[in-house]
C-alpha cells in the first residue's frame, strides 16, 4: 500500500473543476474519511456534507471513481484500484457546492409520489396487526429501508433525460405506502404515480438496483406499481378527465 | 399525475398486445421453419396457407395486435427522444395504427382471397 493516494474532487458548482489533492492513507480508510482528511487538513473551504458516518443518515452519498456510492462505507481499497479516487457531486441534482447538492428536487418527487403516509384511524382506535408473514407486509418491509441517500437517482439514466421522472426512491416510497394495510391514500398516490413522469417511464434498466447502498430493488417496487396502477386504471380510478 | 388514466391503459393495451404477439409471432415463425424442413418454398406455403379460414383469423388477430403494440411503443419513443409536443405523438400514434391495420388487412384479405378462388 502506497503512503499516499491522489484524489481528484470536483470544485465549483455546475462549472468548476478537478483539483487533485494527496491524502495519507490508513487501514480502513473510508472514502469520507479520505474527504474528509482534504477539509480538516488541507483546504477547509471544501464543501460537503455528512452525518452519520455509519450508514444510516444517507447525506454522504457521492460519485465516487464515476459510480454514485455512500462514503462512509465505502473503503478506498475497494474502489481505489489503480490507486486513485475522483470524487465528485450526485449526478442529476443541482449542485450548490463542490461535493455538496441541492436534494430539494428529490425529496419534493417524494411528496410528489404521495409518500406521505394516509391514516386511516385515531389515536382512539386500537391497534392494526398485521402479521409477519402477511404478503403486502413483506412488499413493505422489502423497500422501508430506504435511507434516501439519492443513490439510485443519481444512477438512473430516465431522470437523466426526463427532469419530471420522480425517480426510483420517490417510487419505492410510494410502494411500501401502497402495502401498508394502514394506509388510505392509494387512490390519490396511484394517480400520482401513474404516467410517463411515473412508474411508466422506467425501462427497468436497474441501474438503482446495481446501485443501491441498502441493496433494495426500487425496480421491483416499481413493477409492483405499474400492476396495480393497470388495475386502478381498468376500474377508472386514475382520474385526469381521460 | 396529468393524464394517468389514459397513459396506464395504453401501457396495459402494449403488455396485453405484446402476450398475443408472442403467441403469434412463435406460431408464425415456428409454421414456417417446421414447413421449410419438408421441403417447401415460400410460394407453396402460401398456396397452402390461403384461402383457409382459420389461417385468416390467425393473422388477422396478429395484425391487430401489431395495429395497437407498434404504435404505442412509437408515441413513447417519440414523447421520449424528440420535442414533439404530446398531441403530435398521440396523433402519429393513430396515423401509424391506421397504416398498419390497412396495410395489414389489404394483404391477409389478399391472401385469403387469392386461395378461396375469390
Amino acid at each position: 500500500m502506497s503512503n499516499t493516494i491522489k484524489v481528484s474532487v470536483w470544485r465549483g458548482a455546475k462549472d468548476g473543476e478537478y483539483q487533485t489533492f494527496d491524502v495519507p492513507r490508513q487501514p480502513s480508510q473510508t472514502v469520507l474519511d479520505v474527504i474528509t482528511y482534504i477539509q480538516r487538513h488541507i483546504d477547509p473551504t471544501l464543501s460537503y456534507r455528512f452525518a452519520c458516518r455509519v450508514g444510516v443518515c444517507g447525506s454522504c452519498a457521492m460519485t465516487v471513481n464515476g459510480r454514485p456510492r455512500w462514503t462512509c462505507r465505502t473503503h478506498v481499497d475497494k474502489v481505489a484500484t489503480d490507486g486513485t479516487l475522483t470524487v465528485a457531486p450526485l449526478r442529476n441534482l443541482e449542485v450548490v457546492k463542490d461535493l455538496a447538492c441541492d436534494m430539494t428536487t428529490f425529496f419534493e418527487k417524494m411528496n410528489r409520489a404521495e409518500g406521505k403516509f394516509h391514516p386511516t384511524k385515531t389515536r382512539d382506535d386500537d391497534f392494526a396487526f398485521i402479521k409477519p408473514d402477511d404478503k403486502k407486509r413483506k412488499q413493505a418491509a422489502a423497500g422501508i429501508e430506504c435511507i434516501g441517500c439519492g443513490v439510485c437517482y443519481a444512477a438512473c439514466d430516465i431522470v437523466d433525460w426526463n427532469k419530471d421522472y420522480l425517480g426510483p426512491a420517490a417510487l419505492n416510497r410510494a410502494w411500501t405506502l401502497v402495502n401498508d394495510e394502514r394506509d388510505g391514500g392509494n387512490e390519490i398516490r396511484l394517480a400520482a404515480v401513474a404516467g410517463d413522469a411515473g412508474c411508466h417511464a422506467c425501462h427497468s434498466q436497474q441501474g438503482c438496483v446495481e446501485h443501491c447502498p441498502k441493496h433494495l430493488s426500487p425496480t421491483h417496487a416499481i413493477t409492483g406499481l405499474k400492476r396495480e396502477t393497470a388495475k386502478a386504471a381498468i376500474k377508472g380510478l386514475l382520474g385526469g378527465g381521460d | 399525475m396529468p393524464g394517468a388514466q389514459i397513459e396506464t391503459k395504453l401501457w396495459v393495451w402494449q403488455r396485453l398486445s405484446a402476450a398475443v404477439l408472442g403467441v403469434c409471432v412463435f406460431v408464425h415463425l415456428g409454421m414456417i421453419i417446421y414447413a421449410v424442413q419438408g421441403g417447401l418454398n415460400a410460394a407453396e406455403i402460401i398456396t397452402r396457407v390461403s384461402g383457409n379460414f382459420l389461417w385468416f383469423v390467425f393473422y388477422a388477430v396478429f395484425i391487430l395486435a401489431v395495429a395497437v403494440h407498434a404504435p404505442i411503443g412509437v408515441r413513447t419513443i417519440l414523447n421520449e427522444m424528440t420535442p414533439l409536443s404530446p398531441k403530435a405523438t398521440h396523433l402519429v400514434m393513430a396515423v401509424l395504427c391506421l397504416v398498419i391495420l390497412v396495410m395489414g388487412f389489404r394483404a391477409v384479405i389478399g391472401l385469403y382471397q387469392a386461395g378461396a378462388g375469390l
